[in-house]
């Protein structure tokens, strides 16, 4: 394992293999924001992310950082499908995002179950949508439960669950539909420190075990190191990609036992990324509207 | 991988009884969430002996003001504070009142006006829920609706009586009819305001789940409105009382209203506070029902 921690500015590291062909791809995204004026500002157009292009491998773990305001959510937003960009195209096996679909799971920072209903039950939302019938529901969503590591815990409500096993179940729930893409909003940002790391390596073993490809947002650098294959960092508003750094640590049995965030090669990939993202940056832009 | 229960099963935390209860586990410090924090854990620490003793603290300090209020109302007469007359010892007015249950006199008042009551509170129920869905569920509907809405809901119900018994005259129907006009409104209101204030995020989260509009409304927005729903429907149920009582009291037959005036006009003194103490009564069964209606149907809330 050697120590090469590449930084490359984003324009050629577009695709981390040309042959095969992006599950997730960008082009060129741009998303811009009305802000509505009032006595003393006009109206003014807020550009939260511009030209961002980047390719995501099928089976591939990225983790995107960025100052606060970079346009991460805005970002995960657009993936979604809950919004639209304003120009460019975003793509999943070549097919471009129109709205929601189940291709694209989500997993919330806030967790966003349904408080009244269990476990169980939350997992089974997505699932009753697609009009599956109710045992085969109840099947994957136990099934889904497990591999999260909440079996016994199906009858919970969000409530009796700690902030943990909450995200837990998002993420059992965003697993149920075996969506292509998992994409991840700063998933563990509200929970406590033991909890986050015991998470973080839970999320490694659930990646292993499916071979999803996960979009990790997160404004954690050493959490972007230590789960990503690459970290995307993005630059401040407007939100682009200012650098892409592949990472290269021991993963899995080789890790056994040892502390990967005190390896010296884990120190530099995530000072590379620190200096990434303290690099002098553009100014905040805001074009003027009528003003 | 976490296969611990935290600790929550305080004495009040429900049907689930855990073997587990105490096994505190790593995932335990996020388990902090304020609402089960505090006062079950507090219980389940202390035992059995300490919540026999609170329970008996809490009984008392809530029975206290009723002693004394009580004492109060027996004493003045017979100390000559008040003039008996006007106002009989409360030992008077609980014979009466006995008498008036034994001889079905009141039963015959209270059925009378419980089924004016309930009658248009029911109506209201079963047409101003769907109507706020609608409003609150369509942007456009609620712009235009709301303030009005306003207005008329801040427009006391008795000042329409006259209105109402001009247009209905003085039967049953123009006391029904207020009673819906007053239960209309909190119900309307709160349906819109529990519609359109559903956190964004599950409604975000469920469509990002592949959930239509219709599946969105009746399995997110439907269910999170209901505690704010029911709000507006206990609000109602109170009002439905009051004015009822109000309307009974200008012109009437029987029930409740008619029966303490009627009992006033005729010097019945004793029998006029026994209609009042009745109301009391009624009032709190009521709402008693409607919290117990109320806890069932948002148990999933942390209280």
């Amino acid at each position: 394992m050697t120590l090469t921690a590449a930084a490359a500015s984003a324009t050629d590291v577009l695709a981390p293999d040309a042959g095969a062909p992006a599950r997730l791809r960008f082009e060129h995204v741009r998303k811009e924001f009305t802000v509505r004026g009032d006595r003393r500002r006009a109206p003014s157009t807020l550009v939260a992310v511009d030209d961002l292009s980047l390719d995501v491998a099928a089976g591939e773990l990225v983790t995107v950082v960025g100052p606060s305001g970079c346009g991460k959510s805005t970002l995960l937003d657009l993936v979604a499908g809950l919004s639209t960009p304003t120009s460019g195209r975003i793509l999943v096996d070549g097919r471009e995002v129109t709205g929601p679909g189940l291709d694209r799971g989500i997993v919330f920072q806030q967790y966003a179950l349904l408080p009244w209903r269990s476990a169980q039950r939350n997992v089974e939302l997505g699932l009753e949508a697609r009009g599956l019938p109710a045992p085969e529901r109840r099947r994957v969503a136990r099934e889904k439960l497990e591999l999260v590591g909440l079996a016994g815990f199906e009858d919970r409500y969000p409530h009796e669950l700690s902030g943990g096993m909450k995200q837990r179940v998002a993420i059992a729930r965003a697993l149920a539909f075996d969506p292509e893409v998992l994409l991840m909003d700063e998933p563990f940002a509200a929970l406590d420190a033991q909890t986050r790391e015991q998470l973080q390596d839970e999320l490694l073993r659930i990646w292993r075990a499916t071979g999803k490809t996960i979009v990790f947002i997160t404004h954690g650098i050493e959490e972007a190191v230590y789960l990503g294959q690459r970290v995307v960092v993005l630059s401040g508003r407007p939100g682009r990609v200012r650098t892409v750094i592949d990472v290269d640590l021991p993963r899995g049995d080789e890790l056994a036992g040892t502390d990967l965030r005190t390896d010296p090669r884990f120190v530099a990939h995530r000072h590379t990324v620190w200096e990434a993202l303290h690099a002098p940056a553009g100014t905040p832009e805001r074009t003027g509207g009528a003003a | 991988m976490t296969t611990t229960i935290s600790r929550d099963a305080g004495p009040t935390a429900g049907p689930r009884t855990d073997p587990a209860t105490d096994a505190i586990g790593v995932d335990a410090p996020a388990f902090a969430d304020p609402p089960t924090l505090g006062r079950r854990n507090v219980l389940a620490v202390r035992g059995g002996s300490g919540r026999a003793r609170r329970t008996g603290l809490v009984v008392l300090r809530s029975s206290l003001a009723f002693v004394a209020f009580f004492a109060l109302w027996e004493l003045a007469p017979r100390l000559g504070w008040v003039d008996p007359v006007f106002l009989p010892p409360l030992s008077t007015v609980l014979a009466t009142f006995g008498g008036l249950v034994a001889d079905g006199t009141l039963a015959e008042q209270v059925g009378t006006s419980l089924v004016r009551a309930v009658s248009g509170f029911a109506i209201a129920v079963s047409f101003a829920i769907p109507a706020g869905v609608l409003i609150g569920w369509n942007d456009r509907a609620a712009q235009y609706l709301s303030p009005f809405l306003e207005v008329l809901r801040n427009t006391a119900a008795l000042a329409l009586l006259p209105v109402f018994i001009l247009v209905l005259g003085i039967g049953e129907t123009s006391k029904i009819a207020i009673v819906v006009y007053a239960c209309s409104f909190p119900i309307l209101l709160s349906t819109i305001t529990g519609v359109r204030t559903v956190d964004p995020l599950l409604v975000r989260s469920a469509r990002s789940l592949g959930l239509g509009r219709v599946a969105l409304f009746t399995k997110v927005v439907l269910p999170a409105a209901v505690p704010t729903v029911f709000t507006g429907v206990r609000m109602a149920a109170t009002a439905s009382i009051l004015v009822l009582i109000a309307a009974e009291m200008v012109g009437a037959k029987a029930g409740l209203g008619f029966y303490i005036t009627y009992t006033q006009f005729n010097f019945q003194i004793p029998e006029m506070y026994a209609g009042i103490l009745t109301i009391a009564l009624v009032g709190v069964a009521v709402n008693t029902l409607l919290v117990t209606v109320e806890r069932r149907l948002s148990r999933w809330r942390t209280a």
